[in-house]
């Protein structure tokens, strides 16, 4: 049995402005279990964000705790990985500048982690790319870039917020399916935010799918394909897939759920 | 025997459009400026303008030898080029270092903000007398002068170019468990130097103004002090082989910060 990376109980946040107050979460309570992919979907601007960066510990819930349960025990914050929705690899910078660039603001430029960035740039295909700028490099390759930049700190979970949503859409599929084959080789804990269904049946173990503002947890959906492979599109021609597709778009249209 | 005649190839062609478009260019720049001096040379020789009041090309060249030979003109020149340089590089490092204040603290930049504002607009020439009283007269009026001119523009044109940064860069820098500092450093000096060079060419020119009026009313030595020195003794010739120095020195001052653009970008590959 797999135990709980990350738990969280009756999260509640809302955005204050002189107008008013807009409730965006309202009572969200989940657990990740380590090693999971799990996707969460929701209708556009239904908190989904705001959600990844309290997981993140960008902004703190008003009411609600979150709960990490570390490998040795301790209930100190494990490393979080968050991947924004676009690469923002800076020009300024050549490829490999950018992907230190985390190492660099926490003091980390030991030869072990420099050594894993090289071996990341390989395995990535990116090691020929080391000295160009990132205006150089296609739109799936920036991702990658943005994902070494990311995994070079060796998170324990990875946050993905539509990481994918500014390519189009040839490239959407080749991508999504190119970083998540790399991610489950790392073993990671992933939490993947989207609004494209197709996808998240697609990559994940898991769906949590929120309702509209204010976000509540509508329904927790197991995904259990029969894949022949397990390449994201292989997945879409899964039997099951059609299934867990209108189900979900079911549960996401339900006003009454 | 036939000859044949080879046909230039589209790529070839735009080339040369474009060579001719730039050699058109060049020729005319020449021609106005070649045509302007002629005109003038004439309508003084002919009598049609005063030459005692508009002077000529030909007395601006003997007044800028005459001063070349008791060698007083380039004290002038570097003094003036002295005090322009320091006033623009105190500029630009207060300008840098209270921009970056007001960004660190919101609160600040906003209690600021109406002051900066009026401070901008105010007419600075207004406030050089006041100069002579404090200071004396003397470089450190000038130099101050020279500061009071740029200054207000440089700090907001630095501080709206730190605010202009895309704000989802600075959140990348949290999720990389950067801290303000950080943020500063690695996104915002950096995104900025494109807002920060071109505030710079406008400086520069700023900061000469600045300087010339200080030499009108504080000094015994530089362009500006010749200017007026030169109108007070209606040595015209004087005043305008100076004006004629200081246009010289604005576009030398144009093209050295252009040239430091270009490396910079190169540097950066911007």
């Amino acid at each position: 049995m797999q135990k709980n990376i990350l738990e969280l109980k009756n999260i509640s946040y809302s955005y204050h402005t002189l107008q008013g107050e807009t409730p965006a979460l309202k009572n969200i309570s989940f657990d990740v279990k380590e090693g999971e992919f799990v996707a969460i979907v929701g209708p556009s601007g239904c908190g989904k964000s705001t959600l990844l960066s309290i997981i993140a510990d960008l902004i703190q819930p008003e009411s609600g705790t979150i709960a990490f349960n570390n490998p040795d025990g301790s209930l100190h914050y494990p490393k979080v990985g968050y991947m924004l929705q676009h690469d923002h690899l800076f020009e300024w910078r050549t490829v490999y500048k950018n992907v230190i660039l985390g190492l660099e603001i926490n003091h980390q430029l030991t030869k072990e982690k420099l050594d894993y960035v090289d071996q990341l740039l390989i395995d990535y295909d990116l090691d020929r790319f080391r000295n160009s700028r990132p205006s150089e490099l296609s739109g799936g390759m920036k991702q990658r870039a943005a994902l070494i930049r990311t995994l070079a700190m060796g998170p324990e979970l990875l946050l993905l917020d539509e990481p994918f949503s500014a390519l189009d859409y040839q490239t959407r599929l080749m991508v999504s399916a190119d970083i998540c084959k790399l991610i489950r080789k790392t073993g990671k804990t992933v939490i993947l935010i989207t609004h494209d269904l197709a996808e998240a049946v697609s990559l994940a173990d898991r769906i949590i799918v929120l309702s509209k503002r204010p976000a509540t947890v509508k329904e927790t959906v197991p995904i259990h394909l029969t894949l022949p492979d397990d390449s994201p599109l292989a997945a879409r021609h899964a039997p099951e897939f059609q299934d867990y597709f209108s189900y979900l778009w079911e549960v996401l249209t339900d006003e009454n759920h | 025997m036939k000859i044949t005649k080879r046909e230039l190839s589209m790529q070839e062609n735009y080339i040369k459009m474009h060579r001719r478009h730039h050699h058109l260019i060049t020729f005319w720049r020449l021609m106005i400026f070649i045509g302007f001096l002629f005109l003038w040379e004439i309508s003084a020789d002919m009598g049609w303008i005063d030459s005692f009041f508009f002077s000529s090309p030909s007395r601006v060249v003997q007044c800028f030898l005459s001063l070349c030979a008791d060698r007083s003109i380039f004290l002038h020149i570097g003094i003036t080029l002295w005090e322009t340089v320091f006033s623009f590089l105190l500029v630009f490092l207060i300008s840098l270092a209270v921009s970056t204040i007001l960004w660190y603290s919101n609160r600040l930049s906003e209690i600021l903000e109406p002051y900066l504002v009026i401070l901008n607009s105010l007419p600075k020439s207004a406030l050089a007398p006041l100069f002579i009283v404090w200071l004396g007269t003397g470089t450190t009026t000038i130099i101050v002068a020279g500061i009071s001119v740029a200054i207000f523009g440089s700090i907001i044109s630095f501080y709206t170019g730190f605010k202009q940064v895309d704000p989802e860069k600075i959140t990348l820098i949290y999720t990389l468990g950067g801290r303000k500092k950080d943020a500063f450093t690695k996104v915002i000096l950096p995104g900025s130097i494109p807002t920060m060079i071109s505030t710079t060419k406008v400086n520069i020119g700023l900061a000469l103004v600045g300087v010339i009026i200080g030499e009108f009313l504080a000094a015994r030595r530089g362009l500006g002090y010749l200017i007026i020195y030169g109108s007070q003794v209606f040595q015209l010739n004087m005043v305008i082989t100076s004006i004629i120095i200081l246009c010289i020195i604005a576009f030398g001052f144009y093209k050295g910060i252009q040239c430091i653009e270009h490396r910079m970008r190169a540097a950066l590959k911007m």
